[in-house]
C-alpha cells in the first residue's frame, strides 16, 4: 500500500518539474494543472470501484517507475522491423522510450498531418484545433486525468476533409529498458474531418524484461462521414502492463472500427469509448484475446447512443489459458431520443485450462423504446467431439486445437480491412498456440 | 487387416460392447447390422480411438499391431477412416482448408513434405467430381448448414481424398435420398480395391444392394450373435429383427 501511495506521490510531485520542461504557456496549462488535481483526488482506481472490480492494479503500480528517462536510445530498424507491419507503405510516428524518433519515423504535412502531439501543443498554427478538442471527450478519471497532466507527446493525426488516406498510420511506442522501470504516457489526438478515411496501426514494445506501465489517452473525432478503421496490436512481452483509455466521438454518418488483438502484456486494461452525436452513425469494435500463464486482459466498453437510427457492433473473442484472467464489460447507453437504435453485443469465451477465468457483464441501459438491442455471451470449453472429428481425420491433438481456436475467433478477422494485418494476426495467432500449420482463415 | 478379439467396451462404466470378434481382411466389405441401442456405433467409435469409451478386455490389431494406446490421429495416419452417423459442425474452417490440414498432417507423419498445392487441387477437383460436389460447397464452413445429404457426401469425400486402409461406415445411409445414395456408393465402390476394406454399418439393407457385402453380422446386446453372407441381409430387411431376439434371448 504505501508503495501505491509513494507512486502516486512521486507523480504528483514531479507535476512542477515536468511542467518546467513544457512550455508553461501553453494553453493546455490549466487543463494540466486541473489534471493533476483531479489525479490528486481520485489517485490510481481501485476494486473498490464497479469498473474495476476484478482488475487490481497493485501488482503494476508497486515498481518504482521512472517518470522522465534520462536517456536516449537509438534503435536500429533492422532490430524491431518485426513489430512493424513492415510489407506496406506506412506513414510511421515512431516513440522510444517516450521520445520521438525521427529516424524510424515517416510523417508528413502534405495535405494531411501526421505528426507529433509536441508540435500540435506548442505551434500556433495547431493552436484552433488543440482548442477544439484537446481534452474534449477524455473522462476526467483518475487514470485519464494522469495521462491528460502529463501530455506532452504523441501522435497527432489531422486529416482535412475529403481526404482519402492510401497509407495507413503506424504508432509504436517502443521502451527499451534503459530505465530499472519505465512509465510512459503516450497522448494521441486524431480529428478527421468530413469525408475523409484514415487507417491507424497501434502498437506498444517493450524490447526487455524490464517492467513497463503505459498509461495512453487517444482522442479521436470522426467527423460527419468520416471513416477512422483503427487497429490496436497488443502482443508485448509479459512484464509489460497497458491502461489504454481510448475515447471516439462521432458525427452523423460517421463510422469508426477499433479492433483490439489483445495476446501479451502482464496487466492490460482497454477502455474503449464511443459517443454517437449525430444520426445513422455505425460504431464497431471487435476484439480477439488469447492469453495464458498470469496474464490479464480486461475490455471496458461503452458506446453512448444519443442520437436516432444510429447502430452499434461489439464482438469479443476470448481463449484462456493456464491462469490467465478476463474481463469483459460492455455498457450500451441507448437515450430517450435515441430511437431505431440497433446495438448488437457479442462476448465468447474458451476456457482452456480449469484454472483460467473470465468475467463477463453485459450491461445496457435502454431509455428509448423503439430499438433493436441484443447481447450475448457465452464461456464454454472446447467442443470435444469436435476435436475426436478433427483428430479422426489425422490431424493431431495440439493443431486440432488450435484450428478450433482459430475457428472459433475467426469472423473476427472478417473485417480486417489491410490483408497484412491479417496475415500478421494469423502468424501471432498460430505462433501463440504453439502450431506451424498452413491453414488460413 | 483388422481383427478384433473379445472386445469388451464401456462408457461411464455402462458395459456396450460384451466380447466383439471380427476378423477383416484386406479386399473385403463387412457389413455390421443390428437393432438400434445394439453397440454399432460404439464399436466404429472405439475402432476410431473415440477416448470416452474404455476398453475393458480384449484387443483391436490393424496389420497385426495392437492400436489400442493410439490416439485417434495416429489411428488415422495407418489407414482407419470413420464416416460420422453425425459429422460434427465446425464454423470457420472450410472443407478445402480442413482437407488441407488433414491431408497434410497425415503426410508429415508418415515423414512426407506436404503435398504440391497444384496436386492438391487436382485431387480436390476429381474427388469432388466423383461425389458430384459443388464447387462452392467446398468453400464453404465445414458441415455447417449442410443437409443431411450433403454432410454425408462430404464424409465420403474426406474418405476420398484419404484413401484409407480400413474404412467404416456409420449409418452412411441414414438422411440420404435415392440419388445421394446412389452417388455415395458409387463413390464407396470406385475406392474399394484388393487392399483395402470397408465395414459397413447399417440398420436397414437398401446400402448393401450398392456396396454389396461379402459378410453380413448381426450385433446385438453387445455381441456378434449371427454371421453370414448378403442372404442373412435380406432375411433381416423381410423378418425383421426379433427372431434374432428370441433366438438369443432363449
Amino acid at each position: 500500500m504505501t508503495q501505491i501511495m509513494s507512486l502516486k506521490e512521486k507523480l504528483v510531485s514531479s507535476f512542477m518539474a515536468f511542467e518546467n520542461t513544457v512550455d508553461i504557456d501553453s494553453p493546455i496549462h490549466d487543463i494540466r494543472t486541473e489534471a493533476i488535481k483531479a489525479f490528486e483526488t481520485e489517485g490510481f482506481p481501485t476494486k473498490r470501484q464497479e469498473a474495476w472490480k476484478y482488475t487490481s492494479l497493485n501488482s503494476v503500480l508497486k515498481h518504482d517507475y521512472s517518470v522522465f528517462p534520462k536517456h536516449e536510445e537509438a534503435l536500429e530498424f533492422k532490430d524491431v522491423k518485426k513489430y512493424f507491419i513492415h510489407d506496406i507503405d506506412s506513414y510511421k510516428i515512431i516513440f522510444i522510450d517516450g521520445k520521438y524518433s525521427s529516424h524510424l519515423s515517416q510523417t508528413t504535412h502534405d495535405g494531411i498531418d501526421v505528426c507529433l502531439m509536441s508540435a500540435a501543443l506548442t505551434k500556433p498554427k495547431y493552436r484552433i484545433i488543440v482548442e477544439n478538442y484537446f481534452n474534449k471527450i477524455a473522462t476526467k478519471d483518475g487514470i485519464s486525468s494522469l495521462n491528460t497532466a502529463f501530455s506532452a507527446e504523441g501522435a497527432y493525426i489531422h486529416i482535412p476533409k475529403n481526404k482519402l488516406v492510401e497509407k495507413p498510420i503506424q504508432i509504436i511506442h517502443f521502451s527499451t529498458g534503459n530505465e530499472a522501470a519505465l512509465m510512459l504516457q503516450p497522448r494521441n489526438l486524431i480529428v478527421v474531418d468530413e469525408n475523409s478515411h484514415v487507417q491507424i496501426i497501434e502498437r506498444h514494445q517493450s524490447l526487455t524484461d524490464n517492467p513497463v506501465l503505459t498509461n495512453s489517452v487517444t482522442e479521436i473525432f470522426a467527423n460527419k462521414r468520416a471513416i477512422v478503421d483503427y487497429y490496436k496490436i497488443q502482443n508485448d512481452r509479459e512484464t509489460a502492463s497497458l491502461i489504454d483509455n481510448t475515447f471516439i466521438n462521432q458525427k452523423r454518418e460517421s463510422i469508426a472500427k477499433v479492433h483490439t488483438f489483445s495476446f501479451g502484456g502482464k496487466l492490460t486494461r482497454n477502455n474503449l469509448n464511443f459517443y454517437q452525436n449525430g444520426e445513422r452513425i455505425d460504431s464497431t469494435m471487435k476484439g480477439i484475446t488469447i492469453i495464458g500463464n498470469k496474464q490479464h486482459v480486461d475490455h471496458n466498453t461503452l458506446v453512448h447512443h444519443i442520437e436516432p437510427n444510429c447502430e452499434s457492433h461489439q464482438d469479443y473473442k476470448g481463449i484462456f489459458d493456464d491462469k490467465a484472467t478476463g474481463v469483459f464489460n460492455g455498457k450500451v447507453i441507448v437515450e430517450k431520443e435515441a430511437q431505431k437504435t440497433n446495438a448488437f453485443q457479442a462476448n465468447n469465451n474458451i476456457l482452456v485450462s480449469d484454472k483460467a477465468s473470465i468475467n463477463t457483464k453485459p450491461q445496457l441501459e435502454i431509455f428509448a423504446d423503439d430499438v433493436k438491442c441484443s447481447h450475448g455471451c457465452t464461456i464454454g470449453q472446447l467442443d470435444e467431439s469436435a476435436m475426436f472429428y478433427l483428430r479422426s481425420r489425422g490431424i493431431p491433438e495440439k493443431e486440432a486445437r488450435a484450428l478450433l481456436m482459430f475457428a472459433f475467433s475467426n469472423n473476427v478477422l472478417d473485417s480486417v480491412k489491410i490483408p497484412e494485418i491479417k496475415n500478421r494476426i494469423t502468424a501471432i495467432i498460430a505462433r501463440k498456440l504453439g502450431v506451424n500449420i498452413g491453414f488460413d482463415l | 487387416m483388422l481383427k478384433i478379439n473379445n472386445l469388451h467396451a464401456s462408457v461411464e462404466d455402462k458395459a456396450i460392447l460384451k466380447g466383439i470378434n471380427l476378423d477383416v481382411k484386406p479386399g473385403e466389405v463387412h457389413a455390421i447390422m443390428g437393432p438400434n441401442g445394439s453397440g454399432k456405433s460404439t464399436l466404429a467409435s472405439v475402432v476410431a480411438g473415440k477416448e470416452e469409451y474404455e476398453v475393458e478386455e480384449g484387443e483391436i490389431l490393424l496389420d497385426g499391431e495392437n492400436i489400442d494406446e493410439l490416439g485417434p490421429e495416429e489411428r488415422a495416419h495407418k489407414g482407419v477412416f470413420l464416416s460420422f452417423q453425425y459429422p460434427v459442425e465446425i464454423p470457420g474452417v472450410t472443407v478445402t482448408n480442413f482437407m488441407k490440414t488433414a491431408i497434410n498432417e497425415t503426410r508429415k507423419a508418415k515423414g512426407l513434405e506436404d503435398m504440391p498445392a497444384n496436386e492438391m487441387l487436382k485431387m480436390i477437383r476429381e474427388k469432388s467430381e466423383m461425389l458430384e460436389i459443388d464447387r462452392k460447397f467446398l468453400s464453404r464452413s465445414l458441415n455447417e448448414g449442410f443437409s443431411g445429404g450433403e454432410k454425408k457426401r462430404n464424409e465420403i469425400f474426406q474418405m476420398a481424398m484419404l484413401e484409407p486402409k480400413l474404412a467404416i461406415l456409420d449409418e452412411t445411409d441414414s438422411g440420404l435420398d435415392i440419388d445421394a445414395l446412389r452417388i455415395v456408393a458409387n463413390g464407396v465402390n470406385k475406392l474399394k480395391s484388393k487392399d483395402n476394406a470397408v465395414i459397413v454399418i447399417t440398420h436397414y439393407q437398401r446400402l448393401l444392394d450398392y456396396i454389396v457385402p461379402d459378410y453380413v453380422h448381426v450385433l446385438y446386446n453387445g455381441r456378434i450373435v449371427k454371421s453370414g453372407t448378403k442372404e442373412l441381409a435380406h432375411e433381416l430387411e423381410a423378418k425383421g429383427y426379433d427372431w434374432i431376439k428370441e433366438e438369443v434371448g432363449a
